[in-house]
């Protein structure tokens, strides 16, 4: 028996922002070919996970493999070796704002490979075409709508044909239309490309629409990790909330309450 | 609850011991951060290529082109008055002894080991520092810098050390460019007053200069342009909250590196003169 390929193992991550514990003993994989979407509140620690996948915080507890390399532990060149095969595709598209599309997507050709001017010239129109940015390569970022600059971070994330496409906040910003097409966009690479797509997003539609498995986050905690159908169905009383729009009943507790509208100072 | 006593005869000694204590740290690690920032960029620059993380001359080329050649206007003008300045002070002041003629050699040695480097320092700073930090902070704001390290471009080696290095050519450069400028400012306007030709006046000034006043000029500009360089990026990099955290960073790193440019001159100054 062949047991799935894990591309993503997370084995009891836990994150910290000075005395505040954001994630707490995360267990989490990904395998090969699947629509992964982490679906969460704010707060939930979902970026925070995120930046952890991409190897941008080292663990300070706890294991995050990326493609069989432990990054707590990689040396420069494994995680270069890592770098090579993922593509990220962040928020507001992080676009460098000095240099034309065309130029953006042809970065990582440039600086990776040592294919000459006319190959990468035309591998990064290709990529442009797939997101349907076909002859923008000479405009600025600045001159882009927010979901032309998503696309073309896309076309960025891809160029290189990554085994893993991280997607932070598809939709974020963006109206219903656009987001819509973007998630066709999703859906269609892993088909054509067969890459492994990781979406980190607070937008229910969007994930039922485009997930494979959900892993819902809440308060640095997984409560559930499944397919579409059992996320809806699962009974659990916050990820109802989540899906139903309904306000969080916060419990007051009175002694709290009080020491923090009386204290002077954080002790 | 009862306060116990004296608990706020306590908070008003150690809270200013705390701030202090935190103000301490925070400036112990940004020293900390920009040394390291500095053995990061001499890494890259030194072995880069081999670990798939290679200077690029173009990039380097542009930060020369950015701090040094779009800088000539404005070093020139400088310090052409700079160079008319000291003529005037050194005419006044040496006149009254009646020593007119040692306004050459006031002029050179002091153009060369002091003025021409402090000038074209706190210029460049001002231009090109504050410019690394803006680039390099709203980068970080906007997730550039993210991006670039995930894409595997180290941000040290792709932002930082292009610009370390072309520092270190131009700051050196424009000082000696600077050097002549404002001695020849200082010729067009004491020439008269002493009765000699301008070209007198410049010759006498390449005879009495020894290569070691140049150097001294030279070195200092070495050290000033890491300092520039590593507190513009730093600041940069450290950059959080949006557009206005850019703004406070470009002010701090003119404002930082003008302070430790003056500093280092003074430690410089009295050692190489000793």
């Amino acid at each position: 028996m062949n047991a799935p390929l894990a591309l993503i193992e997370v084995e009891k991550l836990e994150a910290w922002y000075g005395r505040r514990r954001i994630l707490h003993g995360v267990d989490f994989n990904v395998n090969a070919g699947e629509i992964r979407v982490i679906m969460g509140g704010s707060g939930s620690g979902k970026s925070t996970l995120l930046r952890h996948l991409l190897g941008l915080h080292k663990p300070r507890s706890g294991t995050v493999r990326l493609l069989g390399v432990d990054i707590g532990k990689a040396t420069e060149r494994e995680m270069l070796g890592v770098r090579r095969q993922i593509g990220v595709s962040f928020q507001g598209g992080a676009l460098l704002t000095s240099m034309s599309v065309g130029e953006n997507v042809c970065l990582p050709l440039r600086e990776h490979t040592r294919l000459d001017e006319n190959t990468i010239r035309i591998m990064s129109r290709l990529k442009l075409e797939v997101v349907n940015l076909g002859g923008f390569q000479d405009l600025m970022p600045s001159q882009l709508s927010g979901g032309m600059v998503k696309r073309a971070a896309l076309a960025r994330a891809i160029v290189m044909d990554p085994k893993l496409l991280f997607f932070d906040e598809p939709s974020a910003g963006l109206d219903p239309v656009v987001s819509a097409e973007l998630d066709e966009l999703i859906l269609r690479l892993r088909d054509a490309l067969r890459m492994t797509i990781v979406v980190v997003t607070h937008e229910l539609e969007s994930a039922f629409k485009i997930a494979d498995t959900i892993t819902v986050l809440d308060q640095g905690e997984i409560l559930m990790t499944g397919t579409v159908d059992a996320v809806r169905h699962c009974d659990n009383e916050r990820i109802q909330d989540l899906l139903n729009r309904r306000p969080r009943e916060i419990q007051v507790d009175a002694d709290a309450y009080l020491k923090r509208l009386t204290e002077e100072a954080a002790a | 609850m009862q306060k116990p006593h004296g608990r706020d005869e306590v908070n008003a000694i150690t809270r200013p011991l705390a701030s202090l204590g935190q103000a301490t740290i925070a400036s112990v690690a940004g020293v900390g951060y920009a040394a390291m920032l500095l053995l990061e960029s001499v890494y890259f620059a030194a072995v880069g290529w081999r670990i798939g993380q290679p200077l690029r001359p173009r990039a380097i080329f542009e930060q020369m082109r950015q701090i040094g050649v779009d800088a000539l206007p404005i070093v020139t003008l400088l310090a052409l008055t700079i160079g008319i300045m000291l003529g005037i002070q050194f005419i006044a002041a040496l006149s009254e002894f009646g020593a007119q003629s040692q306004v050459v050699v006031a002029v050179a040695k002091s153009v060369t080991r002091e003025f021409g480097a402090l000038i074209t320092a706190i210029l460049v700073a001002g231009r090109s520092g504050s410019a690394l930090a803006a680039r390099i902070g709203s980068m970080s704001v906007s997730q550039e810098v993210d991006a670039l390290a995930t894409m595997g471009i180290e941000p040290v080696r792709y932002l930082a050390a292009p610009a370390l290095i072309a520092m270190l050519i131009m700051l050196p450069a424009l000082t000696i460019f600077a050097d002549a400028v404002a001695i020849i400012g200082a010729a067009l306007y004491s020439s008269p007053s002493l009765n000699v030709t301008p070209t007198a006046y410049l010759m006498q000034t390449l005879s009495l200069l020894a290569p070691g006043d140049i150097w001294q000029g030279v070195a200092k500009a070495g050290v000033f342009a890491v300092l520039i360089t590593l507190i513009g990026v730093s600041t940069g990099f450290a950059v959080s909250g949006g557009a206005e955290g850019v703004g406070r960073a470009t002010t701090r790193s003119v404002v930082l590196s003008i302070c430790w440019i003056i500093v280092a001159d003074m430690i410089f100054s009295f050692f190489l003169n000793r």
